[in-house]
């Protein structure tokens, strides 16, 4: 079991702690974010990272930043999970890629980079994984329209004399 | 008349020839993206046994195709594909949207998914349901035969008059009203769809 002391001993009295139910969430600022993951990684046996997702949080009650960025962890030998938080703020959506930490990353950054935009520093391969390579918009922003900006309609027709 | 036929051979127009052997024959190219396809392939089976109406062959390759039977949703980066799908397959060609997400996009009224392929390919027979039972789609491949029958030439002088789209234009006056109505997104490029060869 991870304490918020020992964490906030190795990396300054800014690690914050919550809890919903039966989950724990750390904050973490987003400058320590991957040597904070790192340490649980090599130093407390977090050896399977389960998702990394993210939420926008753009007109929500009571928010204070835009977006948080979320990684859940899993310790394979003790079955303690954790969920580390991370708020981020345009126009610095930026993070450090934990591929070099778990491989499995690899996907999951790639669809928060598709979703919402925020980019991961030293990814080897950060292209869209969902949509279109030429879509340009990030359709799980709050302000995205549900309906699009009109991309599903911006096709050639054919009608049956030309075909 | 004064010459009298020999008992096995008949008189009809090329045309009518023609129509009642492309009817009877009927290759489907299935392009099943979703749980229609389920009913699809129920179709083909040996309950239902869509070889009845001559259109069991299906043919993966649509050069080898008559028929192409969209069945479920086709989201906007697979239209490209259907789209080329249909330009490959060899004339006379004939659509069958199968269903109500392949009709009007269903409930699945997103900023992915296409709202109904007759808005960017020819479609000649539209089966409703979700997913239509197999019986509705035997039924509509023997309304397709009878339209066959009625309206084929031929070299295909009935598709020349089909200049048009038969779906709804593509930004309708509703959807130009929800454009407006959004919150525009800053720095927002305009999409650039790949081109169909």
């Amino acid at each position: 079991m991870v304490s918020l002391a020992e964490l906030q001993a190795e990396f300054g009295p800014e690690i914050a702690e919550s809890a919903f139910r039966d989950n724990r969430r750390i904050h973490v600022p987003a400058e320590k974010l991957y040597a904070v993951l790192a340490w649980l990684k090599e130093s407390r046996g977090f050896d399977m990272l389960v998702d990394v997702t993210a939420v926008d949080y753009l007109e929500y009650p009571g928010a204070t930043d835009r977006f948080h960025v979320i990684y859940l962890l899993l310790n394979m030998s003790s079955k303690e999970r954790l969920i580390v938080k991370t708020a981020l703020n345009p126009p610095e959506l930026e993070l450090r890629s934990v591929v070099p930490l778990w491989k499995g990353a690899d996907w999951m950054e790639r669809e928060v980079y598709d979703m919402f935009g925020v980019t991961f520093a030293g990814h080897p391969d950060l292209r869209r994984i969902l949509m279109p390579e030429e879509f340009t918009a990030f359709p799980l922003r709050k302000d995205y329209p549900r309906k699009g900006l009109g991309e599903r309609h911006n096709f050639p027709v054919i009608t049956r004399a030309e075909s | 008349m004064a010459v009298g036929l020999p008992e096995n051979v008949f008189l009809t127009r090329l045309d009518a020839a023609a129509n009642w052997a492309r009817k009877n024959s009927l290759w489907p190219m299935p392009f099943a993206t979703a749980c229609c396809g389920i009913e699809l392939m129920a179709t083909a089976s040996s309950r239902h046994d869509i070889a009845r109406f001559g259109a069991e062959v299906m043919r993966f390759s649509p050069r080898q195709c008559d028929l192409l039977i969209v069945a479920g949703r086709v989201v906007m980066k697979m239209l490209p594909v259907l789209q080329r799908i249909w330009l490959q397959m060899p004339e006379p060609k004939w659509c069958i949207s199968m269903g109500a997400c392949a009709c009007t996009g269903g409930v699945f009224d997103t900023y992915a998914v296409v709202q109904g392929i007759d808005r960017f390919i020819p479609v000649d027979m539209y089966v409703p349901g979700c997913p239509p039972r197999p019986e509705q789609l035997i039924a509509a491949v023997i309304e397709m035969q009878e339209k066959i029958e009625r309206t084929g030439t031929l070299n295909g002088r009935e598709f020349v008059v089909r200049t048009k789209p038969t779906g709804p234009p593509p930004f309708d006056v509703d959807e130009l009203r929800r454009r407006r109505e959004a919150v525009p997104v800053e720095g927002l490029e305009i999409y650039d769809p790949p081109r169909v060869q």
